[in-house]
């Protein structure tokens, strides 16, 4: 228990410590907020749907989760390339449990990236259906940091080096932020773009955040917290076990 | 683990019950199986490398090397750079799968009993292994929580250590403003604040000046005499090597070309320094590690496995 704490509590530290890091990663929300959601307001409000800095809020906020969290995780090839993995790698504990408390530390941190982005929604003009359902988003947030912190995990025990990482963060961060009906209502899309959009885990996590905090659903508040459980404990094996093959 | 007594198994009558009778000495033989997986301990050899292969694609890092290290020994591995030393120790601390052959710590394969086997052991490593973004106490902290040093023995040991490391009025900077020579004491201070079975120690003291490398060697001393921890070290010092060790293999090129002490070594070469010997061993070709196109091929074949 104590290994998972403390390596939870080095990911923490380290975030509380790099204060650009934390501003410099609320730009593009800031700016998906902003330009976005004032922006295409007055169409989306055309089209019947209401404000549109309503509806991308709670999907603003996962995209904050899930480009922190996906970072923490592959933030193993850093630790890889100035050595602290071996560190952790020949100490006489379980690699699982290591792979753990750094996981949940890199989704504590996204959490935090998470509230500090709806805390600047609520600046912006985002207004959640009553205060009595923040805990329920909060949550679809944890979900969401620990499924896609468990899925950097995966991909940050499998590159060796940081080329790799580019190819990541255009072919798999970016769709699943494009996919995920963050910035779309799901609602009568074209089958393909519909049946991606399904497959994509933050779909659901989008969801779940809408349905809690506006009251909005596409899936329904049980089906997205169900899937969302079940790919966070694939992930988290799957993660786990790529840990565990990790050699130097 | 061995199931059948082998060549080197006169080891074994140290077991004490062998001396008693015949008889017993049948039965100890039929049974060392289990004894020894009871009791590792009896057992003389710490560390035992038998026929070790690590290849990178075509290229053999490890090519077929075989020693062994007893228990309680200071064994030095001296090698020119790319010569397999760090491969060696990084297989033995179970971050690399041999390609063949067979590994043993403590009777223990860390290949398979990767857990048992991380417990007996403390390393430092030759490149650097901490975090930059903590403090020098965080990442005491960590090393002790990590290895289950309680926390009052944690404490004062880190205390301890980065005091005879001249580190202790800098613990709470951040390990990024530190120079080279205090990481690497840092490191060194971290590897030993837990008391482990074996202490491997890959070139620790590049970059340290003489009082550093002095204490060092001083400290790691008293922990082999008080606490009989075996001590594996690889040096490109051969000052070092003569001083501190009792026992050294010569490694190049993934083969080990000669072991003994450091008179044996002498002899066998006839020269008069421990230098000289290594010179007569390995030759007065440089071999620069970067540069070096083995490792160019090494670097290819690590970017294309799998």
């Amino acid at each position: 228990m104590s290994v998972i704490y403390i390596l939870w509590l080095r990911e923490v530290k380290k975030y509380l410590r790099s204060r650009t890091q934390v501003i410099a990663s609320l730009g593009s929300p800031i700016m998906y907020l902003g330009v976005l959601g004032f922006g295409l307001g007055p169409i989306f409000r055309k089209a019947g749907e209401g404000s549109y800095l309503q509806f991308m809020a709670p999907g603003v906020i996962c995209m904050t989760i899930l480009f922190t969290s996906m970072f923490s995780g592959i933030a193993l090839l850093w630790d890889r390339q100035f050595g602290f993995l071996k560190e952790t790698l020949v100490a006489p504990v379980p690699r699982t449990w290591i792979m753990i408390g750094r996981t949940l530390g890199g989704a504590t941190v996204a959490m935090c990236q998470g509230l500090l982005i709806f805390i600047v929604s609520f600046i912006a003009g985002f207004r959640p259906n009553s205060v009595a359902v923040i805990p329920l988003a909060i949550l679809f947030m944890a979900l969401v940091a620990i499924v896609f912190a468990a899925l950097g995990t995966v991909i940050g025990s499998s590159l060796k080096d940081m080329q790799g990482f580019q190819l990541v963060m255009n072919f798999m961060v970016m769709p699943i932020f494009f996919l995920s009906g963050a910035l779309y209502p799901l609602t009568n899309l074209p089958k393909v773009l519909a049946l991606l959009t399904r497959i994509d885990p933050l779909t659901y996590g989008v969801d779940g955040m809408r349905t809690a905090l506006i009251n909005v659903t596409h899936f329904g508040l049980a089906a997205d917290a169900i899937v969302l459980f079940g790919v966070a404990i694939v992930l988290m094996g799957a993660g786990a076990w790529r840990f565990s093959k990790i050699e130097i | 683990m061995l199931t059948q007594p082998r060549e080197g198994g006169d080891h074994y009558l140290l077991f004490p019950a062998a001396h008693i009778s015949g008889a017993l000495l049948t039965f100890s033989a039929e049974y060392s199986q289990y004894v020894f997986r009871d009791f590792p301990q009896i057992r003389s050899d710490m560390i035992r490398v038998t026929n070790l292969v690590k290849r990178f694609g075509e290229l053999a890092a490890v090519d077929n090397i075989s020693f062994e290290v007893e228990r309680g020994e200071i064994f030095a591995f001296l090698g020119p750079n790319g010569a397999g030393k760090t491969t060696t120790i990084k297989m033995l601390t179970t971050l690399l799968k041999p390609t063949s052959g067979s590994l043993e710590l403590d009777g223990l394969d860390p290949t398979v009993k990767r857990d048992e086997v991380r417990k007996r052991f403390g390393v430092v490593f030759q490149d650097p292994s901490l975090d930059q973004d903590l403090t020098a106490w965080e990442n005491m902290e960590i090393h002790g929580v990590l290895y289950g040093v309680p926390r009052k023995e944690r404490h004062e040991r880190a205390t301890t250590l980065l005091q005879l490391f001249e580190l202790f009025d800098r613990r709470d900077a951040l390990v990024k403003t530190f120079s080279g020579g205090m990481r690497r004491r840092l490191e060194i201070a971290r590897g030993l604040l837990h008391t482990p079975k074996v202490l491997f120690l890959d070139e620790p003291t590049l970059g340290l000046d003489p009082q550093s490398r002095n204490q060092m060697w001083t400290h790691v001393k008293s922990l082999n005499e008080t606490d009989n921890v075996t001590v594996f070290l690889t040096t490109h010092y051969m000052d070092e090597a003569d001083r501190v060790a009792s026992r050294i293999a010569v490694i190049d090129h993934g083969r080990v070309v000669a072991i003994g002490s450091s008179r044996e070594l002498k002899e066998q070469t006839k020269t008069e320094s421990l230098e000289d010997a290594f010179l007569a061993l390995t030759g007065t070709t440089i071999r620069d590690e970067s540069a070096d196109s083995a490792d160019a091929m090494r670097q290819i074949a690590r970017m294309w496995r799998k």
